[in-house]
């Protein structure tokens, strides 16, 4: 990772920057002068998806740093093979690339959450704990993903399919831009399987005290505790059985 | 009898119907080189990762410093130094980065892998390339690094599959100058290769492979003086002419192979052999007489010649 050093700031620096200017001076300006506060729980279009967009910007620094060393490491330059000829166990491989990419996740998200501090969108003393669930929602996203991956032999489609038939609608019907409960009743198991929707709300009960039952947030948060540890036992098991052939 | 390194018994290896690795017996003594000498396919890399602990047997048993590979993975590692038959650098790091890491991958001190780097570049003959990227190497420069890279651990056991297939004549030369300089300097070495002149340079002893199975064993000089006779004649006599001809050879000569291209005749003395030829009014287009190789033992193990 640290060969990328520059694209990553460069990406975790300009993605708030970019999203904040369009959505926080254009859509928002937009939704609030049509509909006021009212659909999106009494706070400004902004502050409703700033969770959104944090917990966003995880689970997506999360995947990069998942899928492509795991493809990277098995299949395209087999790196994992090297490492694994050392008392290295492939296990102990994925626990590797799993806190490469917290490090990752952790930086970007923070950056971010400082973005939306100096725009005034969140407030520096209430919101701190919105950036540690969208880490959280990160790490069990990347975990789910190494396991995914590490299952890959053939990669012709799978990453055109991931990006665009799994990442996208997750982005669009995760209740990001607009609650989930706006979409038709059929539509919103999209969101609930999705890390990102769990990850937001969390996001907004703690950035900015949206209502969340307490059962909903204990249901966020044992979601994404047990695809945390689902996608660290497939995991390791995955690269154990796949470097020992 | 020296203190044993390696020891397989019955060491046997499916992928589903297929068995790679078929029943093979084997010992590695400490300081020797021993090679696995057959055609792709024979179950050499095979064998060679159920050495180096990344494969699981199917059935047999293999002890590795008197380990389990299966159950004592790391500490069998930690042993072993591993050149795969595919360079696996990380081409977006350095040279020295690559050594530097991998040498920390088995626990070594920053104090011990720097100094130990040092001294590799300049085994590897790539102290001026130190710092350049991965990617930018020769094919025989990557070569002498993964196997620089191997050496980081100071390692018991070398292993080397296929270390110089695709390697151009100079380069191969580099490359067998610096794994002699090692087997002088007593590191026990086990190299696969399909090339006969890389195993009678390098191995003290070997197995022929065929099909998962031990062919054979010995010295390179052993095996040829068992398997061939001292002298090889080879006679071309164009396509068409080779198939007429053989039968009035194999009466004057107790071993004759067929090829596609040319006759061999197994003789102690090949020029009077020849002469004879002559002597019947056959005359050859071309002729040779060449001592035996360890590529005539492959042909009468197998019947098959070993790069087709």
């Amino acid at each position: 990772m640290s060969k990328w050093k520059g694209i990553i700031t460069l990406v975790a620096v300009g993605n708030p920057l970019f999203y904040l200017v369009a959505i926080g001076i254009g859509i928002g300006i937009l939704v609030t002068e049509n509909s006021g506060t009212s659909g999106t729980g009494g706070v400004e279009y902004i502050v409703f998806i700033a969770p959104a967009l944090l917990a966003n910007t995880a689970l997506l620094g999360a995947m990069d740093e998942t899928v492509f060393p795991v493809m990277e490491g098995f299949k395209w330059r087999k790196m994992f093979y090297a490492t694994n000829s050392t008392p290295i166990t492939g296990p102990q491989i994925a626990l590797g690339v799993f806190i490469a990419a917290l490090v990752r996740v952790a930086f970007s998200v923070f950056l971010y959450w400082l973005f939306l501090i100096a725009f005034g969108v969140l407030s520096f003393q209430d919101s701190w704990m919105a950036a540690v669930v969208a880490m959280y929602g990160g790490a069990a996203f990347g975990a789910l993903m190494m396991g995914v991956v590490a299952g890959v032999k053939k990669d012709d489609y799978f990453l055109t399919v991931l990006g665009r038939l799994v990442i996208t609608p997750l982005f669009l019907f995760s209740g990001t831009f607009f609650p989930l409960t706006n979409m038709p009743i059929y539509l919103q198991p999209i969101g609930w399987i999705s890390p990102l929707w769990h990850t937001t709300e969390l996001g907004r009960y703690f950035g900015y005290g949206a209502e969340v039952s307490t059962t909903m947030l204990s249901v966020h948060f044992l979601f994404l505790t047990a695809m945390l540890v689902a996608g660290i036992k497939i995991s390791n098991i995955r690269f154990a059985n796949r470097l020992l052939k | 009898m020296p203190e044993s390194l390696i020891s397989a018994r019955g060491l046997t290896k499916k992928f589903g119907d297929f068995t790679a690795v078929d029943g093979i017996d084997f010992d590695v003594a400490k300081g020797e080189s021993f090679g696995l000498l057959g055609p792709n396919g024979a179950g050499k890399s095979t064998t060679m990762r159920i050495i180096a602990a990344t494969s699981r047997r199917t059935s047999g048993t293999i002890s590795i410093l008197g380990r389990d590979p299966e159950e004592h993975g790391p500490q069998v590692r930690a042993h072993l130094g591993v050149v795969p038959q595919q360079d696996n650098l990380d081409t977006e790091l350095t040279v020295t980065e690559n050594l530097y890491i991998y040498g920390r991958y088995f626990g070594l001190s920053k104090k011990f892998v720097n100094k130990k780097v040092e001294e590799l570049l300049a085994f590897a003959q790539l102290e001026e390339k130190k710092d350049v990227k991965v990617e930018a190497l020769s094919g025989g420069m990557k070569r002498r690094l993964t196997i620089a890279r191997a050496l980081v651990s100071e390692p018991d056991i070398l292993m080397l599959d296929e270390p110089t297939t695709g390697l151009d004549p100079q380069a191969r030369h580099i490359l067998w100058d610096r794994l002699f300089r090692l087997k002088e300097d007593g590191v026990t070495l086990i190299i696969t290769t399909h090339f006969m002149d890389e195993a009678e340079q390098l191995c003290d002893r070997l197995v022929v492979m065929d099909k998962g199975k031990i062919m054979a064993e010995g010295s390179p000089a052993e095996l040829i003086k068992q398997y061939a006779t001292r002298e090889v004649l080879e006679v071309r006599f164009g396509s068409d002419r080779n198939k007429e001809v053989a039968p009035i050879l194999r009466e004057m000569c107790d071993r004759i192979e067929e090829l596609p291209d040319r006759i061999l005749l197994y003789v102690e003395d090949g020029e009077a052999l020849l002469e004879k030829i002559v002597a019947k009014k056959l005359h050859p287009n071309t002729s040779l007489v060449r001592r035996s190789s360890l590529e005539d033992v492959f042909l009468r193990l197998t019947g098959r010649s070993l790069i087709e």
